[in-house]
């Protein structure tokens, strides 16, 4: 039996480690962005390496699952939904890591007024993040408790959507936030860029839904 | 010659095994679980297994149903029943080599004059309309459980998928087997009272019977059918007629083969019975409209509300229409085979009414008064017996039948002996052994002598279905056994001795 099911044990191993590869991405974010509002570059420069080099891991992870699946025939009926959830996280994890790079890249100076906010708004997508994974998790393993999951994720995502327009609204709008149209566009877009995870964790959920409805009997 | 014979059995066996294995494995194909070669494989190795093996019991049915003797009449009713397939199948009906054989047998008995055993045949269209019914019911059961056990179980997306390939592929092959036991009496049951074939010993051990190698060539025919062309038909089941996903297409042809297991399965049959609990009779049905009956029952399991009642009355005609037109086939085909072919198309069979016969009718419940008349005559073709009959009497179909059996003389009593005395009980061997030599005119005879000589052959009331069953078995044997061949019968054979 062990030989006979050996390919498909391979399979779930790989699944289960792309997705540790997709939370550890998660947590490195947020230590990375707090290192970023810290002011404690050097430590936030180590969190982006090691959320580049985990990216380049699961991309690899990720491919060898999508080859297999399609050269051994696996879950022919559910193969197009896997692949599509597989390849819409991988989207998750790496607008993770172009959020941090963008960041060491253009380093904006966060105003203070804004930097709590910001925190908070990081923490939220991390969590909407995490609840996705749970979910990917529960339709490969208890499809029936997909539906909650994808509540919470749901939720975290409007969440995030509020904390973002609170920030946005506060640069555009709060006399505290000083500087030209420019540096107010740069803030915008950064914090943008944040909202962009749990926007994209939202669209996974959502394919996740229908993938769930199509696997219950 | 005889393989000429054969060949329209094989053509209904090839048309089998493209259409009905697809009933089997299509689903699994379709959605891709289990690749058509390795499903091919499994199908034929086990169709062949489950025809050689577990096929004698439908059979029996169908030979109850009418006896073809001679093998050209095998051939034409075989051929008759192929084609109504081919036909039926092309105008999109669900058709099963089983309607059309069985509508092709009775075509025969009204060709030859033999009159149709009407209570086999009423079991026979009954169980068509109770198959799909059964199937569908365990389907539905089936699928709440299956429910139930994933909810319970909560196994890994890809582990479900891969127990689940290893189910169809195990089911799939009991699905063959299954297959092979229940519907190679559609393809050889015609050929068996004319079956060419002597036993094959090899050893001690093994003993391939001539109805069993019927079987194999039947099954490998099949076989056939299943590499060459059910790769096209898969195609439409698996995709045309419902989606299904692979865990619903397991519970399809789990279904789908229990019930032509329970309908085919002599050890089951006879378990089923001696247990107190009611067995199905053994009956060739069609796969087919057991698949249909299983999707059905899963959707409204699932409550859904899109059934399409066309399917179902397409079902329904096909149980009037298919024989009906296999039988009018068989006819118009008998008839040109013999008056234009001239081959021989129903055996002659001698038919003598004696004082002794009329007394064992009388024995048995008939009114043989209008009888009397016929008391001394012999006929030496059953529609000549059939014709007698009409004009001297009112008898209904079944009586007719018990006057047939008889009155058939066919001359037993050699070499009793030679009957495998592993299968009998010391007694029965006894009896046997001291009926050696004496000839019997008719087969009742012969069982009404053993009986005498000991109650291990006698018929009992209280005697358990199984005991019924093994004796008329055991009493079958001895009658082929020890049938004198027509052509070594001495003149005075008819001559009846009295044990």
């Amino acid at each position: 039996m062990p030989l006979l099911f050996r390919k498909t044990q391979e399979m779930e191993t790989m699944i289960d480690e792309y997705l540790d590869r997709v939370v550890q991405g998660g947590l490195l974010f947020k230590e990375g962005l707090r290192y970023y509002l810290d002011g404690d570059l050097a430590a936030f420069e180590d969190r982006l390496a090691d959320i580049d080099a985990l990216e380049s891991e699961s991309d690899t992870i990720r491919r060898r699952i999508e080859s297999q699946l399609y050269t051994q025939t696996l879950i022919p009926e559910s193969r197009g939904d896997v692949l599509g959830i597989i390849e819409h996280t991988d989207e998750v994890l790496n607008i993770t890591a172009e959020t941090l790079m963008v960041l060491s890249v253009e380093s904006p100076e966060i105003p203070e007024a804004l930097r709590q906010m910001i925190r908070e708004l990081g923490e939220v997508s991390v969590t909407c993040m995490d609840e996705l994974i749970t979910t990917i998790r529960a339709y490969f393993r208890d499809v029936e408790r997909v539906r909650d999951g994808t509540t919470r994720v749901l939720f975290y995502e409007k969440e995030a959507d509020k904390i973002a327009d609170r920030i946005k609204r506060k640069i555009f709008k709060d006399d505290s936030i000083t500087g030209d149209l420019s540096r107010k566009l740069h803030l915008r877009d950064c914090v943008a860029n944040i909202e962009n995870i749990s926007d994209t964790a939202e669209e996974v959920s959502d394919r996740l839904s229908i993938a769930a409805i199509k696997r219950t009997m | 010659m005889i393989w000429f014979f054969l060949l329209s059995g094989l053509f209904l066996g090839w048309s089998l095994g493209a259409n009905d294995a697809a009933n089997i494995f299509g689903t699994a194909v379709a959605t891709r679980m289990v690749k058509f070669r390795l499903a091919a494989l499994i199908a034929a190795v086990f169709v062949v297994l489950g025809a050689v093996i577990s096929g004698a019991g439908a059979t029996e049915t169908l030979g109850h149903l009418g006896a073809v003797n001679a093998i050209a009449g095998s051939f034409t009713v075989a051929l008759a029943a192929g084609l109504a397939v081919t036909w039926m199948t092309r105008l999109g009906m669900t058709v099963s080599t089983t309607q059309a054989i069985v509508g092709a047998i009775v075509g025969w008995n009204l060709f030859s004059g033999t009159p149709t055993d009407l209570s086999s045949l009423s079991t026979i269209v009954a169980s068509w309309v109770v198959s799909p019914i059964l199937a569908g019911a365990i389907a539905a059961i089936l699928y709440f459980l299956t429910k139930l056990f994933l909810a319970k179980v909560n196994i890994h997306l890809l582990r479900e998928d891969a127990y689940n390939r290893l189910a169809l592929i195990v089911i799939g092959a009991f699905g063959a087997y299954s297959l092979g036991a229940n519907n190679i009496a559609n393809v050889m049951g015609v050929f068996v009272p004319a079956t060419p074939f002597n036993s094959l010993h090899f050893g001690k051990l093994l003993m391939i019977s001539g109805k069993q190698q019927l079987f194999l060539f039947g099954a490998l025919a099949i076989g056939v059918g299943i590499y060459t062309y059910s790769h096209r038909v898969i195609k439409t089941v698996g995709n045309d007629l419902f989606k299904l996903t692979p865990v619903t297409a397991f519970i399809v042809v789990f279904s789908e083969s229990l019930v032509l297991f329970l309908f085919a399965s002599n050890t089951l049959h006879f378990w089923l019975l001696n247990h107190g609990l009611p067995a199905p009779p053994l009956i060739p049905l069609s796969s087919s409209q057991a698949v249909v009956g299983a999707i059905l029952g899963l959707a409204v399991a699932k409550g859904a509300r899109g059934i399409r009642f066309r399917v179902l009355g397409r079902i329904a005609a096909s149980w009037v229409t298919v024989p009906i037109i296999a039988g009018v086939l068989s006819l118009l085909l008998l008839f040109f085979m013999k008056n234009l072919f001239e081959q021989q198309v129903v055996a002659d069979t001698r038919y003598h009414l004696s004082e002794k016969v009329l007394t064992h009718l009388r024995q048995d419940g008939l009114p043989v008064d209008d009888l009397r008349s016929l008391n001394g005559e012999s006929f030496s073709h059953p529609r000549e017996l059939r014709q007698a009959l009409r004009r001297t009497g009112q008898f209904d179909e079944m009586q007719m039948l018990a006057i047939f059996d008889a009155a058939r003389v066919d001359t037993l009593g050699r070499d009793t002996v030679r009957v495998d005395e592993s299968r009998l009980t010391a007694a029965q061997y006894r009896a046997l052994a001291r009926l050696q030599g004496r000839r019997y005119l008719y087969r009742w005879q012969l069982g009404e002598a053993l009986a005498r000589l000991t109650p291990a052959w006698e018929p009992k009331q209280a005697d358990t279905p199984l005991k019924q069953q093994r004796r008329q078995e055991l009493l079958s044997l001895v009658y082929r056994v020890s049938r004198v061949p027509p052509g070594n019968r001495s003149v005075n054979s008819h001559q009846e001795v009295a044990p």
